[in-house]
């Protein structure tokens, strides 16, 4: 057992945990941050991606001792006091998600996406969600939600 | 256990001694019927259909057109695993809660297997991360196994799948292979035909008979056949067992077909668009199981609105010029069909569903159904169908968790059934409980205010307010099971796909590069939610036709890894235009019909009919790989 800190969502957490345990685990079922999803544990589908400083990173695939000292964020740290961030929204506007088991990741990816293209092309959207697997929509919703988060009024606008 | 890693340490100290005895892993070898596996003949289930005198139609066939075809196993690839947790007591005897599609299914197979009353069993959907037919029967073997160790433990089981269990265990879309021999006018029209359709079941029976039902009765395609003869089986053989799959049978019956319409285009002389307008089944025409269609049927309106949405003609002929300066070739590729909505034949007669409103003590209405939510949207429609039953708003209306304590059987949530069966319970339901109401003094045109208020005051002098609606066939819909004909479903949906797809003769890959699904699937309840079903839908069956093989060793799956079984990722899925054309069905909630599993049906033979067009190559087995091409290529240049 290892005591290893890292800071989630904002929070500075420390777990007590086997060094090479996944992150996925540590973050599930010692932080209770079940919004992780894992779809299959070998780095294919993207279910359990999270953003690890500035990474989008398959959390089934890291052991936890690399998180050290990490900024970590989660789909639980994507809605702000109640409000849901705008990627959220316009995934339910259009319809994005169907079961929602790979939404979460999903969700992340569009975010790593939105912050290296802030109004990103068709292309550079197929490519930058290629890592998550989606059963349910065909993509066509997700690609839609994503395009109309890159219309909206930047900040740097 | 508690801990996972002395778990796995466990499960690698115990070895499992086998004796191998002889097997067969083929339809092909499980017809030499060397050795027997099941019965007398390895024969799980057969029909025949048959229709006018087929025998006769050869003399005077103009062209006689044979052809064979096959499909391979597709694994349904929910994102979650099969997983479930299971309690046992004597004294209260079994709760299952579990990623299903069907919660009475696992409440049968409990009540059986621990000879239990009904009030003993409970099981409880929990949120699913998707189905497409994995969790129809599935969830009774593992939801069983962690009863059993439930009781044997004494303390509550949980049972999660990894990805390589639930691949290598778990059924998948039942592998198939279909003779034609058509017999076609001089003009291409069908004077009559003979199908055979097998499918391979795997080794235990499971829904075998049932898939290979719908895909025996599909085998005819939206066509009109003066005689025609089906002739179906499902075979035993030693994989784990095959199952339900989105499309369940149809899929592979239309795969073939659609190839061979193509094929007959080609031997008449006439393109693969005439062929199919020249032959699509009218209203006041009989199918194949002498079902009176009386429905509206717009298929020729279908296809040229697929025609036109994809600019089928001009393509098509601009990729005849350029294909041959290019080691690009592309081509275009169609595919008609329909998909019968609800259970096959008697089967909602006999499934008698039931759905029930229940006012609740919140100021709400309560919609009690079985019918499950894996992100088709089930209950997004229920609510709605239910809200605009009762002049309520949205919000007014909340579904009920299914659990078997809790909500009547409205059967099992597949088949395309949910939005046309239960929809219509949910509606009849409503018009229940508002006649309840309108009795004990709600006036003829209520304010939602007074609805709610006349729910609580009935809830207060009477007790619970709870309204129940059974299902009952139409008065002109009936099936007859032994002699296999009649009306096999109360209602199609139609469909004209077409597919542009691009062959690199240098790489050996094939792209779909856009797709166009018109379809006429009734009134249309919910539209982001449909488009998206069709939508994902058809990424499937892209993955069907070119990306998704099972490799089977002796019977186990080879490939059970997302690294080596490939699905559509987003760079995969071409463009898609979506287009219902919506015609009300009287019998369906609110005028829908099923579409579910509609888009599964068309975009396989689409694909396929395209790399055909581009290629010049009969590709006649999917799915089609780029090693598929690259063979077929090195054999053509030979």
């Amino acid at each position: 057992m290892r005591a290893i800190t890292f800071t989630v969502n904002g929070e500075r957490r420390t777990v007590d945990v086997p060094p090479m345990a996944r992150l996925l685990d540590v973050l599930r079922e010692q932080l209770h941050l079940t919004g992780t999803k894992e779809g299959c544990g070998e780095g294919e589908c993207g279910s359990c991606s999270v953003i690890i400083n500035g990474d989008l990173v398959n959390s089934c695939l890291v052991p936890v001792v690399q998180a050290e000292g990490a900024t970590i964020c989660t789909i639980e740290g994507m809605a702000q006091d109640g409000t849901m961030h705008l990627i959220q929204q316009k995934f339910l506007e259009c319809g994005a998600a169907q079961c929602g088991i790979c939404t979460p990741g999903m969700i992340l990816a569009a975010q790593q996406l939105l912050t290296l293209h802030p109004r990103p092309t068709m292309d550079q959207i197929r490519e930058g969600l290629a890592g998550n697997l989606c059963r349910c929509t065909g993509y066509q919703r997700i690609f839609e939600a994503v395009k109309q988060c890159g219309a909206e009024p930047h900040q740097a606008d | 256990h508690p801990d996972r890693q002395r778990l796995h340490a466990a499960v690698r100290a115990v070895e499992i001694e086998y004796e191998p005895l002889p097997g067969v892993f083929t339809i092909e070898e499980s017809e030499r019927k060397d050795p027997i596996i099941w019965g007398d003949d390895n024969t799980f289930k057969s029909y025949l259909i048959e229709k006018g005198d087929v025998d006769a139609v050869w003399a005077q066939a103009a062209h006689i057109v044979e052809g064979e075809y096959a499909t391979g196993a597709q694994e349904q690839f929910y994102i979650e695993n099969n997983g479930v947790i299971a309690e046992f007591s004597e004294r209260d005897g079994v709760t299952v809660w579990g990623s299903m599609q069907c919660p009475f299914y696992v409440h049968k197979a409990m009540m059986e297997m621990f000879h239990l009353p009904e009030e003993k069993v409970r099981v409880v959907q929990v949120e699913t991360g998707g189905a497409f037919g994995g969790k129809e029967d599935y969830p009774s073997v593992i939801g069983a196994h962690a009863a059993l160790l439930a009781r044997k433990a004494g303390r509550p089981i949980k049972m999660m799948y990894d990805r390589m269990e639930d691949m290598a265990a778990t059924t998948k879309r039942h592998p198939s292979r279909t003779r034609h021999r058509t017999a076609v006018d001089k003009d291409g029209r069908l004077l009559g035909g003979e199908i055979e359709f097998v499918i391979d079941g795997g080794a235990y029976a499971t829904l075998s008979p049932v898939v290979l039902s719908r895909g025996t009765i599909h085998a005819q395609g939206p066509y009109y056949w003066p005689a025609i003869r089906v002739a179906a089986k499902a075979m035993a053989t030693n994989t784990p067992p095959h199952g339900a799959f989105r499309g369940f049978g149809a899929p592979q019956s239309i795969f073939a077909l659609e190839r061979h319409m193509d094929h007959i285009a080609r031997v008449v002389g006439i393109s693969p668009v005439e062929v199919r307008r020249r032959n699509f089944l009218k209203t006041g025409q009989t199918t194949a199981t002498g079902q009176l269609i009386r429905e509206p049927v717009y298929m020729e309106g279908l296809l040229d609105r697929a025609l036109t949405e994809s600019d089928y003609q001009e393509k098509q002929k601009q990729f005849e010029r350029e294909n041959d300066a290019s080691t690009i070739k592309r081509g275009m590729g169609l595919a008609c069909f329909f998909h019968g909505a609800g259970f096959t034949g008697s089967g909602e007669r006999t499934l008698a569903s039931v759905v029930g409103l229940e006012a609740t003590e919140g100021g709400k209405v309560r919609v009690l159904a079985s019918s499950t939510e894996f992100g088709q949207g089930t209950n997004t429609i229920l609510s709605q169908i239910a809200a605009e039953a009762l002049r309520l708003e949205y919000e007014d209306v909340e579904m009920q968790v299914p659990d078997t304590s809790k909500v009547p059987n409205s059967g099992p949530t597949v088949a395309s059934r949910t939005a046309m069966i239960v929809g219509k319970l949910v509606h009849s339901a409503a018009l229940g409980m508002v006649k309840t109401l309108q009795d004990g003094g709600l006036g003829e045109n209520y304010t939602r205010a007074e609805f709610l208020a006349s729910c609580a005051r009935h809830v207060k002098q009477h007790g619970a307010l709870k309204v129940f609606s059974q299902y009952e066939a139409p008065p002109n819909i009936f099936w007859d099971d032994v002699k296999y004909r009649g009306d096999a479903y109360p209602a199609y949906a139609w469909a004209a796909y077409v597919a542009e797809v691009s062959v690199d003769t240098t790489t050996y890959c094939t792209e779909v590069k856009n797709f166009v699904a018109v379809q006429e699937v009734g009134r249309v309840l919910h539209p982001i939610l449909a488009k998206g079903q069709i939508e994902g839908g058809v990424a499937q069956g892209i993955g069907y036709a070119i990306y998704e093989k099972v490799v089977w060793r002796e019977g186990a799956m080879a490939n059970n890894q997302m690294t080596n079984y490939i699905m559509a990722t987003s760079e995969d899925v071409p463009p898609m235009k979506v287009i219902f054309i919506e015609q009300p069905h009287e019998h369906g909630a609110y005028g829908a019909k099923g579409l579910g599993e509609l888009p599964m049906d068309g975009p396989a033979p689409a694909i396929l009919n395209a790399m055909e067009t581009a290629t010049g190559i009969e590709f006649n087995e999917c799915p089609v790989l780029p090693e598929d091409v690259f063979a077929a290529m090195t054999e053509m240049a030979r």
